[in-house]
């Protein structure tokens, strides 16, 4: 008689501990709702196709080797993504071929002591909501954060887009709070700039009329 | 609070953190000065942009063989995977 797969249901969490105890189909379930998820973020961290694709793998093997001891001290999904960033790291590293990384931390990068100054200041022509609906902009916005430094895109990254704490993502990259802070604020002036440069209405730009000190 | 200091206070006031101090003389300084009001603004809706978009799928190629590969390895760790 051929067998009855039950539809599986249920949080992230209770998914988690039917995994740990060795059911596959939970598991199944688990990476369906966050493979898209993973893939997202790694080929944002590492850029190109086929390494997301290294990196998804590794992460979801990862979790299996790992299924057992999670302990809900973050939420399944900040657990999982932090592997998966975990792992998007070590293609970075390899990639370099060098122990050196660049997201370690730099006392003259990592101060507000050199902010990039708003320049082109102008309010948007359309709201995002509109924006994204046109295939041309999401190619722009992902072309646009592949010209902010690594140590910048991935703070970006998994803080703004992914919705990390702070603190998670300090953990997440073995980075002080602080530094993520700094590197955040930097990376959304960045993004700013080129992203208003490209969505502004011209007619709308604002030139500051007093003293920037 | 200076558009400087407003600057290296942005991502408490973006965040929405409960920064109350640093909030209100945000708000003071934002009331009478546009330029600054545009810039929040503009980063808000930089960090919706990337939210709302969602450019890359994961090929269906990709997907079989990830489904295969971690079958593989549930057996291996669990013996069974069904």
């Amino acid at each position: 008689m051929e067998r009855v797969t039950l539809p599986v249901a249920g949080t992230d969490d209770d998914l988690m501990s039917q995994a740990a105890a060795g059911d596959f189909a939970a598991f199944q379930e688990l990476t369906a709702r966050f493979q898209s998820r993973v893939f997202r973020v790694a080929i944002r961290i590492v850029g190109q196709q086929q390494d997301a694709e290294d990196v998804t793998q590794q992460t979801f093997l990862s979790l299996i080797e790992h299924v057992d001891s999670f302990r809900g001290e973050s939420s399944v999904a900040t657990w999982i993504l932090r592997i998966a960033t975990n792992h998007a790291l070590k293609v970075l590293r390899k990639r370099r071929g060098l122990p050196m990384v660049t997201w370690e931390e730099s006392p003259d990068e990592d101060s507000y002591s050199t902010l990039p100054h708003p320049e082109f200041i102008a309010r948007w022509s359309a709201t995002p909501e509109t924006l994204v609906q046109q295939a041309e902009v999401r190619e722009q916005i992902e072309s646009a954060l592949t010209t902010l430094d690594e140590k910048y895109r991935i703070v970006f990254v998994l803080r703004d887009i992914e919705g990390l704490s702070v603190r998670e993502t300090a953990e997440s990259l073995e980075l002080t709070e602080a530094t993520v802070k700094v590197r955040l604020l930097r990376a959304r002036l960045m993004m700013r700039e080129q992203l208003t440069r490209a969505f502004g209405d011209e007619s709308t730009r604002l030139f500051p009329d007093h003293e920037h000190g | 609070m200076t558009c400087e200091e407003l600057l290296k206070a942005l991502n408490e006031y973006v965040d929405d953190e409960a920064a109350l101090a640093v909030c209100r003389e945000f708000a003071e300084h934002l009331a009478g000065c546009n330029p600054c009001q545009v810039v929040v603004d503009n980063i808000r809706q930089s960090i919706a942009l990337y939210k709302a978009g969602e450019p890359y799928r994961m090929p269906p190629e990709f997907e079989a063989r990830l489904r295969n590969s971690l079958q593989e390895r549930w057996q291996q760790k669990f013996g069974k995977a069904d």
